[in-house]
């Protein structure tokens, strides 16, 4: 439903912005005939009304023809109209495709739809290409310019240089330029203009240019041939370049993945020294509290949607958080200081917890979509960023700061650490120990819970999702060094960049097992991790 | 001489689970082959079948008591020689298939031709004779196990982190017997086995001699690490356990006793998953699983850590419980051996065999500190004498 | 630079240890020499348990040697090694095998082959029993011979590991605070089995209780802030201001 009012809200607006830029809306009856022959006759004489709708430069008439390619162009029967048809339920609504006037609903059968093929559709394209060259909107001109650059459609060089001579826009022109040189090298155009284009490309320095510089080594001689060689080998370096650090990226990103999913055991693990193996299934908690707070927010207050998931990042804390303190008092308590049994205990704990959720909410995977800010991506120089990465590394360093933070500054994480240090001196000082252990390993399980949150983003939630992250999670805290967030965070951020950076040579699996095989081999040199306390601490 | 000494090395209860062995190994292969199946007292095949299994299972929970239970070394990756023992068969079993596979090749195995190789790699050439695999059931998980424990032993890597990076180590492995370039079949592993030394794997026969050479191994696996932990070699294993730098002082190179008895408990592991592998009739990478790993512990837990016996009966009952679950009630089967790893870790430390009290006299107890106490905490003397 | 001493069987010079910049020793000297038996007292902090870890191969040294016999150099060792060469060391804290019996605890310790195949087919032939009865008569342990260690009173763990050090049969043996926990009568007859072990072999004894230093009757060393603050015989020592302040004046 929300698609189709969304589909035919765009196209609705295209066509408002384009008229009121282009003057009142009576001067599109210019337009009117053209657009009648579009659906009088067969293929050729629709490309017929196509190309004299492009020759107008009118750039009305872009959003008209960007209908017909989608085949939303229908001929009314009852009148022969051609109008905008979008489907809703069993009717359609129609709309004049030049003003945008809602012109009522007719079911299926009321409609004539324009037909198209392949070459035409072809021609659809150029045609829509030269007139958004010519758009008031800047983005739009943009995406036309990079629409040829694709197509590199002969035809298109003159549009283009009238575009490029009429071009305020200095980004607008550069793209124009590509796409000029582009089509220029498909062509048949003297030496002296492609040796100016292959210039131009190796500017432009991203992959689709490297194809073409290769397409253009290829299949020429001499000069030409030399130039494009030595452009592409250029662009082969920097575009390495540029790969390595979108692999650091992708590195920077699973660190923050992993710091997400460890740091919480950096707490239990390190400082209270307890092995929690159902630490992963504290996180499987906290996706399922994303996926439950989206399920009755998109139930109750659909408004909301957008912000479930900023909903759900407390909640998972104080679910996960409470599991944990429930599971300290009962299981844990009774097992410190011997870390072995308390490993087995756990384990136990989580085979419970991953049947009770499955139980519950059945074994099959469940989604927690992305809101819209989530959504969508963008690019730095060569790289791509996902928003949904990005909140992810964001969030992994707000979490990372909190949890400094309350350890160093509030009166909890001084009693923390001092039962951390000497258990019966903090008791005899009057802290209440078995508060702060069941506190501690609150806060352990309540991170877990928001990195939950944050996983159910880029992995499936399911019962298993714990299961995936707890020997990462592990690595993660024994590399780094027990006992020190710090080396929580260089530990996370080391393995996920160097497991992407293996990654493009050893493939995903066997990356991570060097990366396994490295972290086995760097504990037998330092058994105490990567940033290890020192002294008598560190030897209890 | 030797074998005197063995036998003289044993402990009443190993004599009473030789003698149990003894009779069940003759006992059902008997009533399985000889009775006809509509008698009350026929045991099925598949019943034979399924005492092999507990009993390799047993045989693994018993290489893992043995460096859990006297040497305090808790493995999280014991599945892993269990799994590479298991391979080194399955290989086996995969070139006794020869020509007969779907796709008729005689040198290469079904997954191969597949896969387009046109030669056999290196590392699966001598696999066609059974004493080759035999001896690679063994070794490999043995020089795993070796290398491994040189490593870590000799780094003092101790408790908690030697605990996770055996951990690690069958991850490691079972990612890597995912991948199909890993030569092993990846996803589905070896499986379609024909026959074992001419015999039909499928036969009343075949199945029950598997059974008894499973008891053989059980047997001769209870004798040999009776032997071990009866000799001075064992004392010094629970001095280790127990005050493991009170035992360097008194200069045994604690190291080297470790590796001994870690990798003599990977090749117990290891024929224990050889002897596996041809009664299930399939080997794939999900045996590396951790969780398998963990599981193993387990039994041995159940059964009473430290005891040799107790891990044995551990083994069969867990294993006997999940038969019974996965029939009955299959969606509480994993609340059930969650629920006994909680239960066993805080209401029994001793395990089964513990609560039986005329073993409890007989038995060396296991320490176990109270809160705030490590094992070994009574020997840190301070590193830092300034505190 | 010190020439070394002639035949001191334990000779460390200008011994430091530092952590994270906190000196737990400070250019420690001491010689101790053959068939001596040296009492080591200080207050709390002074090194002397830092001292033996160096001496044991369980710490290393900032800087300095220590040399056992005049030629070996203990800091390259490790604990093992420096085992086998007859250093032995008792804890501050009765440290023996809990779940061993006593009679296990002293055959473990007793001199002997320490490869772990030698122990694999070992057999407590009836010459290492005997032996066995024998410290275990000088130890006061015989009725308990066939007990878990973990049973016995502190006292007896005391003197077990005191036995588990004869069996060793060291040249050197290092003694950390023997008589902590023990009742009077207990650390009277400690003092006369160290005094009777000392016959035959080095002791360094440390420890808090004067007069147990006083029954020994040796000479003492005096550690304060990680070196030698004075060493004498203990009226010498007691009598010296600076040993008076560090004890009692703050």
């Amino acid at each position: 439903m929300s698609c189709v009012r969304l589909r035919l809200f765009a196209i609705l607006a295209a066509i408002a912005l384009l008229s009121s830029v282009s003057g009142p809306a009576n001067a599109a009856e210019d337009l009117r005939p053209l657009v009648d022959k579009l659906g009088l006759g067969d293929f050729e004489e629709t490309a017929r009304a196509v190309d004299s709708l492009a020759a107008t430069g009118d750039a009305r008439a872009a959003p008209l023809l960007e209908a017909l390619a989608n085949g939303d162009l229908n001929i009314r029967k009852s009148d022969g109209r051609v109008v905008i048809a979008i489907r809703d339920g069993a009717d359609y609504k129609l709309a004049d495709p030049l003003d945008g006037a809602a012109l009522g609903v007719v079911p299926a059968g009321g409609l004539d739809r324009i037909r198209i093929n392949n070459s035409l559709r072809r021609n659809i394209r150029a045609a829509i290409g030269a007139l958004t060259l010519r758009s008031p909107d800047p983005s739009v001109r943009r995406g036309a310019a990079e629409a040829v650059f694709k197509s590199r459609d002969a035809g298109a060089i003159e549009i283009l240089d009238a575009a490029i001579a009429a071009e305020q826009d200095s980004g607008v022109r550069r793209v124009m330029e590509q796409a000029r040189a582009a089509t220029i090298l498909a062509g048949n155009a003297p030496e002296s203009d492609k040796l100016a284009a292959i210039d131009v490309l190796a500017a432009r320095g991203d992959r689709d240019a490297l194809a073409l510089l290769n397409n253009v080594e290829i299949n020429s001689q001499g000069a030409l041939k030399d130039a494009a060689a030595t452009a592409s080998a250029k662009l082969t370096d920097t575009l390495a370049i540029w790969g390595m650090v979108q692999n650091v990226w992708y590195g920077l990103s699973l660190g923050s993945v992993l710091l997400l999913a460890a740091i919480g055991l950096a707490v239990t693990f390190g400082v209270m020294g307890v092995i929690n193996m159902a630490h992963g299934e504290m996180v499987m908690l906290g996706a399922y509290t994303a996926f439950v707070v989206q399920s009755v927010v998109r139930e109750f207050t659909p408004e909301l949607y957008d912000l479930s998931l900023v909903i759900a990042l407390p909640l998972a804390f104080l679910f996960a958080g409470g599991v944990g303190v429930l599971i300290e008092r009962s299981i844990i308590r009774w097992l410190y200081g011997r870390p072995l049994e308390t490993l087995l205990a756990t384990w136990g704990l989580s085979l419970v917890l991953q049947q009770a959720v499955r139980t519950v909410f059945g074994a099959t995977n469940q989604e927690v979509s992305a809101p819209s800010w989530m959504a969508g991506a963008f690019a730095i120089g060569q790289i791509q960023i996902t928003w949904g990465r990005l909140w992810i590394v964001i969030l992994a360093t707000m979490v990372f700061v909190a949890l400094v933070v309350v350890l160093r500054k509030t009166s909890f994480g001084l009693q923390m650490r001092a039962v951390t240090q000497n258990r019966s001196m903090a008791s005899s000082m009057g802290i209440r120990t078995p508060w702060v252990d069941a506190m501690t390993f609150g806060l352990g399980s309540g991170i877990a819970g928001i990195a939950g949150v944050a996983l159910s983003q880029i992995d499936n939630v399911s019962p298993n999702l714990g299961q995936s992250y707890i020997i990462d999670s592990f690595m993660v805290v024994v590399f780094g060094g027990v006992g020190n967030l710090w080396g929580t965070l260089v530990g996370a951020l080391t393995l996920g960049i160097v497991n992407k950076l293996l990654e493009p040579y050893a493939g995903a699996v066997f990356a991570k097992v060097f990366v396994l095989v490295f972290i086995i081999l760097f504990i037998q040199k330092r058994p105490r991790g990567l940033l290890a306390l020192r002294g008598r601490v560190a030897e209890a | 001489m030797i074998s005197g000494r063995l036998v003289r090395g044993l402990e009443g209860r190993v004599y009473i689970a030789l003698a149990a062995l003894a009779v069940v190994a003759v006992l059902l292969p008997v009533l399985n082959l000889a009775l006809p199946e509509d008698s009350a007292f026929h045991v099925s095949s598949y019943a034979v079948t399924l005492a092999g299994k507990y009993l390799c299972y047993a045989l693994l929970a018993l290489s893992v008591d043995l460096v859990w239970g006297y040497c305090g070394i808790l493995s999280l990756g014991h599945g892993a020689f269990f799994a590479l023992g298991g391979y080194a068969m399955g290989m086996y079993l995969m070139r006794q298939i020869g020509a007969r596979g779907v796709y008729g090749n005689p040198d290469l195995p079904d997954f191969m031709v597949f896969l387009n190789w046109k030669e056999l790699p290196w590392y699966w050439y001598g696999f066609d004779q059974l004493w080759f695999a035999c001896l690679m059931v063994v070794m490999v998980p043995g020089m795993l196990a070796f290398v491994f424990g040189w490593f870590a032993f000799r780094s003092r890597v101790t408790g908690v982190y030697l605990s996770i990076i055996t951990q690690a180590l069958t991850f490691a492995l079972l990612l890597s017997f995912f991948r199909n370039d890993f030569g092993f079949g990846g996803n589905n592993g070896l499986t379609d086995f024909k026959d074992i030394l001419g015999f039909n794997i499928q036969t009343d026969e075949t199945r029950s001699g598997l059974f008894v050479a499973s008891a053989m191994a059980m047997a001769l696996g209870l004798i040999v690490a009776s032997f071990v932990v009866r000799s001075k070699l064992g004392k010094v294993l629970v001095a280790l356990r127990d005050a493991e730098s009170r035992t360097r002082f008194l200069g045994y190179r604690v190291e080297r006793y470790k590796l001994f008895v870690w990798t003599l408990s990977a090749c117990m592991a290891g024929v224990a998953g050889g002897l596996y592998v041809p009664q299930v009739g399939i080997i794939n990478p999900g045996e590396f699983a951790p969780a398998n790993s963990i599981e193993v512990v387990i039994w041995v837990a159940v059964g009473g850590r430290g005891l040799l016996v107790g891990s044995v009966v551990g083994a069969i009952l867990v294993n006997f419980a999940k038969t019974w679950f996965t029939g009955a009630l299959p969606e509480f089967w994993l609340f059930a051996l969650g629920g006994l790893f909680i239960a066993v870790t805080l209401f029994m430390p001793r395990g089964v065999l513990g609560l039986v009290p005329s073993l409890r006299g007989k038995i060396r107890p296991l320490r176990l500190p109270g809160i705030g106490k490590g094992t070994s905490s009574t020997v840190e003397s301070p590193a830092k004498a300034g505190e | 630079m010190n020439a070394p001493a002639p035949r001191a069987v334990l000779y460390l010079d200008g011994v430091t240890v530092s952590f994270d910049g906190f000196r737990a020793l400070n250019s420690l000297s001491l010689v101790i020499e053959p068939g001596e038996m040296r009492a080591i007292i200080g207050p709390n902090g002074a090194g002397k348990t830092t001292m033996m870890d160096v001496v044991t191969g369980r710490t290393r040294p900032t800087s300095g040697r220590v040399l056992f016999e005049d030629t070996v150099d203990l800091t390259r060792l490790d604990e093992v090694a420096i085992a086998s060469l007859g250093i032995g060391r008792k804890f501050q804290t009765p440290t023996v095998f809990q779940s061993h019996t006593v009679a296990d605890n002293l055959e473990l310790a007793l001199k002997a082959p320490r490869g772990a195949i030698a122990t694999l087919f070992h057999k407590l032939a009836g010459e290492e029993r005997d032996r066995i009865d024998e410290i275990l008569a000088t130890v006061r342990l015989s009725d308990r011979r066939d007990n878990l260690a973990g049973g016995l009173s502190h006292g007896q763990k005391q003197w077990l590991e005191i036995g588990m050090l004869l069996a060793q049969e060291p040249k050197l043996m290092l003694v950390d605070e023997p008589a902590a926990g023990m009742t009077d009568s207990e650390t009277e007859q400690t003092a006369d089995l160290l005094r009777e072990i000392a016959k035959t072999r080095s002791v360094v004894v440390v420890e808090h209780d004067m007069t147990f230093v006083r029954n020994l009757g040796v000479r003492v060393t005096v550690l304060h802030e990680g070196s030698v603050l004075a060493e004498g015989s203990l009226d010498h020592v007691s009598a010296d201001p600076r040993v008076i302040e560090v004890y009692l004046g703050r």
